[in-house]
């Protein structure tokens, strides 16, 4: 029986906590906090993708009214720079030392120099300017592939290689698989550098006082950001607090230990005053973690009637110049969903990371899986035109047929629950693929092409079962758990801390309204705290869509704690046996006796003024849980998107979206709706628009939102969504996740869409970002190869 | 940079006379002088307009106004917008409909949508695309917020053109 007995708040579509705050701009991020004595940080960042520092002058800049120090490498009392996560066993990853000021050599533009502080936010901006940095210019390298090349310059000369590290997973008999094959499918499928682009730029507030140290930052990670912290200054862990305020966005790129954090907290104990800063949005571009950026080799073996008998993939993975938090093992978290929803009986992939003259990259919404999943859904509507079949009866041939409670895959991932066929029938009661085509012969007149594309996709999240991802599992130095508080007070309302750090997903709401049900309360009376190391639990913060599976799960957990006592309580006051005791319409009765019984608010106060509890009973009503969940979740769906190519111009306009998600029961719809539609967005961002371009010279050159192609409302359509609802068996709430889940089916989406209206133009296949040149390009050479338009 | 001139801004319909840099922008001059941080820097470039204010009455990316160029001019931030306990409609359409997630960009989008009614009191959904064109939200997708903004102008009373009323 569930804890609930009935949920009358979990399912419904309630609005959220969170907004009067925001939608009255009384919400507090880092930026709008300011404290006495405060001084502002500004950064000398280098102009150079690759040079040696020759001199750091600073004398004009220390010189300037109104600035109170400039640091470089030199100063910097630190024994470890920013810190890398993953040790996996038995490979060797070549880590470079990754200083908060570059020691020596600059390896990337944006690579900071020298730290300013000052007493004006205009006037620290001045003084760098002032600091005059001398280089000497080296070789530079941007291509992955040409940094491989023997003679390639070496971003880092020490280990006379570009390569960063070997890593593969796999299972089954690639060879025997490609033996039984027909055919033989071979493709080179390239998936662009992204930028997170939260619309709020980082900040930083960091103030030592008194021995004690708080940082508030703009992260997603304020636990993880604390561990650190105390580690690379040596101040102890309890002496240290970090509070992630609002924050207005992640992606991802605020899952990160940053120089900046670091610094400024470095630079506040030095000073003895607080310190900020700002990020700018240019400083955003370049030096906020970028993502994706994989060149995939895939070969894929298929019989003729389209069952798959082996896919190899290789990933060449630009990192950039360093190892940051989690970056090299983003590209490996494509492996573990290489076989995609697929029965393929032999999937290996090997992984090779590559270090060149950019920032490094790291998660971005999706973290490896969109970049699977791109590879998989496009390369299946390659196979299913080179075999001749339709496209959604290569799936349906090929799909693991459903399961409720487990399916081990070759590669060693068991996936938790699954009905992608059911998914895929949902989504075509709301879009019909004939009638799409029956449109696309009357436009083409017209010069328009239309097209329609699908994927059907399952990921991984719920970050993460200990075991699996730990020291000697997958290599992460650290847990997978998730922690909460439920605090019960005195009058009866509820305060729930959780570990989990949220930046506009809505945990403030969904998760008040699974702690209510199971208290019988109204979900106002249930206040959320997040984001402060000092208030709540120790947790393990937000990222790859784990808040919901793993925090939200502790909180039902904690929640559950606090219900039994009730019960137990409420049982001794009525001389009831607490088995008997259930939760009833906002109140704990004995069964079948409905007019005897207890609210919340009498429970707590028999709690706190413990005159007649059971014996042995401590008093209070305020219970914690700690949750490793069993296995990961593996939300899954299928999306289809129609698209009009005007062949004059390769302008791509999107004409339908259709999702239809599976991330098992919904706690609140409107939220999941919400995230669907931003993952959708981010998805077809990179797709059509985004791209995070170097040049050879290492010159980045999308350095500004004029440059770097968010979509607007103008460019995007209404989407439709709809789900299925496929209990995961891995936790209580039966959830699984959904801040990733759009972004990684989006993407081949949209591109098998652009490619299904072009094949009567005689292109085949065409890399993202579908930009208008690339897709006129394409068009070009195709009709220069004789096909007829 | 020391020099410094006077500046009468009528933010809210409150007069504030401040002395600033010649160089301060609007944006700052709201959030650091007057501590009024609803308005948002998101790209320093004007495309995201997170900072959107109105200036006598029509949507400007504050980021991109001196605070000497409002001189004299009637400001409206969010602020001016509504409480909590008295929302704008715009407001509460946003929240309706889950027209936000970070809150980020919210301010600014609910600017230019009240600017964009005062203008077209009844558009279509393209017309609010178009009209949103210059803010950029990174988390609802735009759905939502296309769907709170012909909501509000759906509202009956909505007066989402006119400047608020403001008791100081």
């Amino acid at each position: 029986m569930s804890a609930t007995n009935g949920a009358t708040h979990v399912g419904k579509a309630m609005r959220r906590k969170e907004d009067p705050r925001l939608i009255t701009g009384t919400g507090t991020y880092v930026d709008d906090m300011n404290l006495t004595g405060q001084l502002w940080a500004a950064w000398v960042r280098s102009p150079e993708a690759h040079a040696k520092i020759v001199s750091i002058d600073t004398s004009a800049a220390k010189a300037r009214p109104g600035v109170h120090a400039v640091y470089t490498h030199a100063d910097l009392d630190m024994e470890a720079g920013l810190p890398m996560a993953w040790v996996p066993p038995g490979v060797e990853v070549n880590t470079p030392d990754h200083w908060v000021l570059a020691k020596d050599a600059v390896k990337h533009v944006g690579d900071p120099v020298a730290l300013v502080i000052g007493s004006d936010r205009y006037g620290v901006v001045d003084a760098i300017e002032d600091v005059i940095v001398e280089y000497e210019s080296l070789p530079v390298v941007t291509d992955p592939e040409k940094a491989l090349e023997a003679g390639s310059p070496l971003v880092h000369e020490q280990f006379g290689t570009n390569k960063v590290c070997e890593w593969s997973l796999g299972g089954g008999d690639l060879e025997a698989g490609f033996a039984a094959a027909d055919v033989i499918l071979e493709r080179r499928v390239v998936n662009h550098r992204t930028a997170g682009a939260a619309i709020e730029p980082r900040a930083v507030l960091a103030e030592y006082r008194g021995g004690k140290l708080t940082v508030r930052s703009s992260t997603q990670v304020p636990h993880f950001l604390r561990l650190f912290l105390s580690a690379l200054l040596g101040i102890s862990e309890e002496k240290v607090r970090v509070i992630a305020p609002e924050v207005g966005g992640g992606f991802g790129s605020k899952l990160q230990i940053y120089a900046e954090e670091i610094g400024c907290a470095w630079a506040s104990r030095k000073l003895g005053r607080p310190v900020k800063w700002v990020e700018t949005r240019s400083e955003a571009m370049a030096v906020t973690h970028h993502g994706r950026d994989q060149i995939d080799y895939v070969k894929v073996g298929a019989k003729r009637d389209g069952t798959l008998t082996a896919w190899h993939t290789k990933i060449i993975a630009d990192i950039g110049a360093y190892q940051m938090l989690l970056t090299p093992l983003i590209p490996p978290l494509s492996a573990f969903v290489m076989c995609g929803v697929y029965n393929t009986p032999a999937v290996v992939t090997d992984v090779i990371s590559v270090h060149t003259n950019k920032f490094p990259t790291d998660a971005i919404r999706g973290a490896g899986r969109p970049e699977a999943t791109h590879l998989i859904e496009v390369t299946m509507d390659q196979l299913a035109d080179e075999l001749g079949i339709d496209r959604l009866e290569l799936r349906r041939k090929n799909f693991i047929p459903p399961f409720a409670n487990g399916h081990e895959t070759p590669i060693g991932v068991a996936y938790d629950s699954g009905n992608y066929v059911g998914a895929l029938d949902k989504l075509l009661t709301h879009i019909d693929p004939a009638e799409v085509h029956r449109e696309a012969e009357q436009l083409r007149g017209r010069g328009i092409y239309r097209g329609i594309g699908f994927s059907t996709y399952t990921e991984i999240c719920g970050n993460a079962p200990s075991r699996a991802v730990g020291p000697s599992g997958f290599g992460l130095q650290g847990g997978g758990w998730e922690s909460a508080t439920v605090r019960v007070h005195a009058s009866g309302s509820v305060t729930l801390y959780t570990g989990t750090s949220p930046h506009g997903q809505g945990h403030e709401t969904g998760f008040a309204q699974i702690v209510a049900d199971r208290l019988g309360i109204d979900p106002a009376q249930v206040e959320v705290i997040h984001g402060d190391t000092d208030t709540g639990p120790f947790g393990l913060d937000t990222y790859g869509s784990r808040s919901l599976a793993v925090g939200g799960e502790a909180a039902a957990r904690a929640a559950k704690k606090v219900a039994d006592k009730a019960k137990a309580i409420v049982a001794h006051h009525l001389e009831a046996d607490p088995a008997d005791i259930e939760l009833r319409d906002g109140k704990f009765i004995v069964r079948g006796s409905p007019d005897k019984g207890m609210v919340l608010g009498e429970v707590a106060g028999a709690a706190y003024v413990p005159e007649n509890l059971p014996e042995g009973m401590e008093p209070g009503l305020d219970e914690q849980s700690f949750y490793d969940p069993e296995n990961f979740v593996f939300p899954f769906g299928a999306h289809a998107c129609v698209v009009d190519v005007d062949a004059e111009t390769g302008k791509i306009s999107i004409v339908r979206y259709v999702a239809v998600d599976d991330c098992g029961p919904a706690i609140n719809p409107l939220l999941i709706d919400g995230q669907v539609h931003g993952g959708i967005t981010h998805g077809i961002g990179q797709a059509l628009f985004e791209r995070v371009h170097y040049n050879e010279d290492g010159q980045l050159v999308t350095g500004t939102f004029v440059d770097y192609a968010l979509p607007t409302a103008a460019e995007l359509p209404s989407y439709e969504t709809d789900r299925t609802e496929t209990p995961s068996p891995v936790n209580t709430l039966g959830v699984k996740g959904v801040g990733e889940a759009g972004t990684i089916a989006a993407s081949p989406t949209v591109t098998n869409a652009v490619i299904d209206a072009l094949r009567p133009l005689g292109v085949t296949y065409i890399d993202m970002p579908l930009s208008p040149m690339r897709v006129w390009e394409a068009i070009n050479e195709a009709q220069k190869g004789g096909v007829p338009a | 940079m020391s020099s410094t001139v006077p500046v009468r801004l009528n933010v809210n319909g409150v007069e504030h006379q401040l002395v600033v840099e010649p160089r301060l922008l609007l944006v700052h001059a709201l959030r650091d002088n007057l501590g009024l941080t609803g308005t948002h820097v998101g790209c320093d470039t004007s495309n995201c307009g997170a900072c959107t204010v109105h200036l006598d009455g029509r949507p400007v990316k504050s980021c991109t106004v001196l605070a000497v160029q409002a001189d004299g001019v009637n400001v409206t931030t969010i602020e001016g917008m509504g409480t909590e306990d008295n929302l704008h409609p715009l407001q509460e359409a946003f929240w309706n409909d889950h027209g936000l997630q970070c809150g980020y960009c919210t301010p600014g989008m609910i600017m230019a949508a009240a600017g964009l009614l005062a203008e077209n009191p009844n558009p279509t959904e393209e017309e609010v695309r178009h009209g949103l064109e210059g803010n950029l939200c990174r988390c609802t997708g735009y759905h939502n917020i296309v769907k709170a903004v012909l909501d509000a102008a759906k509202t009956k009373g909505a007066a989402v053109s006119q400047q608020p009323e403001v008791t100081a």
